[in-house]
């Protein structure tokens, strides 16, 4: 099956500091990839990149056979995108802002509006609807966050740190949600939450300091030493030593 | 298009959704009205025209304008919001295009509730609506350069005070170039400059409109004027959105 995201020598300078160092993979429909890293590693870098927000420095992605870079119109109708830190406009209720997310990628009010439902209620935002965004709790703006970026079914989703703030339930749905939608899509997560990894991900691409240095089954990736964390340390400390 | 309509739609609602747009409305007409009536001398000079509102305009908007400019990129940087709209599947100019003409229409709005002005000299005299209508296009005109010269200084930093303070002064630039004291220093020193001055004057060109002169090399120069700048904005914003 063809790689619905593919990311050749992708490298990110700025100045003399590399962030992003000729990360290579690329990510079939069905597979779920947990992107692991420690702070600093170049996993937000690398994602504003394949989503077509930061322009590389070498190197190119395709999402679904669309250059980023040559044609980036084309390759973000293709992608479900969630920035680092979910940022929506504080002053728009959670239903204006879904709205203008599926305008502004060209479906009709009527069609707008039944996506929007149908995002709202799969990541439980109804009862919220007409509340401005500014005035919820941590939780939920990741979770509007998360409706902007699934409402238009893109069969390519980049999430960063979709989790991130999320109390232990809400998480748990969360991760439900991604494994729901996983058997048609190409996904890729970044997060700190390594038990993240081995719930919803098929693959785990461990980053450190701009380069991949694993890329293994969760299940593989944890066999290679004392568990999972164990390993994630080895990779990413050994590296800097 | 379409997509530039959705962001002009947005962000026309977001003035509204948030104190801005009143803020501004107020203050614009109370000081508009303040100054025509009074400095502007509106009564006593007698003639059925708004020369004395239009040529305070420039001043106000000098000040009014970048406070709403100041906010359209720089905000965005600071919230973070400007990776979610420019990783929407629409073009740079398209976002860049709707912020314009969204900022643009409601200095439209704003100036249109100067509408009263306009009764009064109706009913006080018989004044060249025309030539009334030409000045009010050349507000809206004077109103553009300075959105768009405040909107690409806005995509110049995430800090909305150095974002309107920077504006201030350019739009004072093209303000105070073609004043007396500007041009006659000029001309007594730097003739060749004096020349210049005059010409990228926002307040020379305005005189004309408000006389009902609608020249098409005023025309040509807010309108080159306006482009160049939205130009400089979408390059601006390619090239540092993710900065």
């Amino acid at each position: 099956m063809a790689a619905l995201i593919e990311i050749e020598g992708l490298t990110k300078r700025f100045g003399a500091f590399t962030a992003v160092d000729k990360v290579s993979f690329s990510v079939a429909r069905g597979e779920v990839v947990g992107f692991l890293g420690p702070n600093g590693a170049g996993k937000s870098t690398t994602m504003r990149m394949l989503a077509g927000f930061m322009t590389p420095t070498q190197g190119t992605a395709r999402i679904c056979g669309e250059d980023v870079v040559e044609r980036p119109v084309a390759a973000k109708r293709h992608l479900g995108f969630l920035p680092e830190g979910a940022p929506t406009y504080p002053e728009m209720t959670v239903l204006a802002f879904l709205t203008f997310c599926m305008r502004a990628r060209g479906f009709s009010a009527g069609d707008a509006a039944a996506r929007v439902a149908h995002a709202m209620e799969m990541t439980q935002l109804e009862g919220v609807r007409l509340q401005p965004v500014e005035t919820l709790s941590k939780g939920f703006k990741r979770r509007v966050g998360l409706a902007a970026a699934l409402a238009h079914d893109p069969p390519v989703l980049v999430l960063d740190e979709p989790t991130d703030g999320l109390d232990p339930n809400q998480k748990h749905e969360v991760r439900n949600l991604i494994r729901a939608m996983a058997p048609d899509k190409a996904i890729i997560i970044s997060t700190h939450i390594l038990e993240e990894v081995g719930a919803v991900c098929t693959r785990a691409l461990v980053i450190a300091r701009g380069r991949v240095v694993a890329d293994a089954t969760p299940a593989e990736l944890a066999a290679r030493g004392a568990g999972m964390e164990a390993v994630f340390r080895g990779l990413t400390l050994g590296e800097a030593a | 298009m379409n997509a530039t309509l959705t962001v002009f739609r947005r962000e026309l609602a977001g003035y509204f959704a948030t104190p801005v747009a009143y803020v501004f409305i107020v203050i614009f007409l109370v000081l508009s009205g303040a100054l025509t009536f009074t400095i502007g001398n509106f009564f006593a000079r007698g003639q059925a025209d708004l020369m004395p509102f239009f040529s305070f305009v420039p001043w106000l908007f000098l000040f009014l304008v970048p406070a709403l400019t100041m906010r359209l990129w720089a905000e965005e940087r600071r919230l973070g919001t400007i990776e979610l709209l420019l990783t929407l599947p629409i073009a740079q100019w398209q976002a860049v295009a709707g912020k314009f003409l969204a900022a643009w229409a409601f200095c439209a709005i704003a100036l249109s509730l100067t509408f009263p002005l306009v009764m009064t000299v109706n009913l006080l005299g018989e004044p060249d609506n025309g030539v009334i209508l030409a000045g009010y296009l050349g507000c809206l005109l004077v109103a553009g350069a300075f959105l768009a010269v405040g909107a690409a200084i806005s995509a110049l930093t995430k800090n909305q005070v150095i974002a309107f303070v920077l504006a201030v002064a350019a739009c004072f630039f093209l303000t105070a170039a073609g004043s007396p004291v500007v041009t006659e220093f000029l001309s007594q020193r730097i003739p060749e400059l004096a020349q210049v001055a005059r010409g990228i004057s926002v307040t020379d060109r305005l005189a004309g409109f408000s006389r009902g002169v609608i020249s098409a090399r005023d025309v040509i120069f807010f309108a080159s004027l306006i482009a160049f700048f939205l130009f400089a904005n979408t390059l601006i914003i390619d090239q540092r959105k993710a900065d």
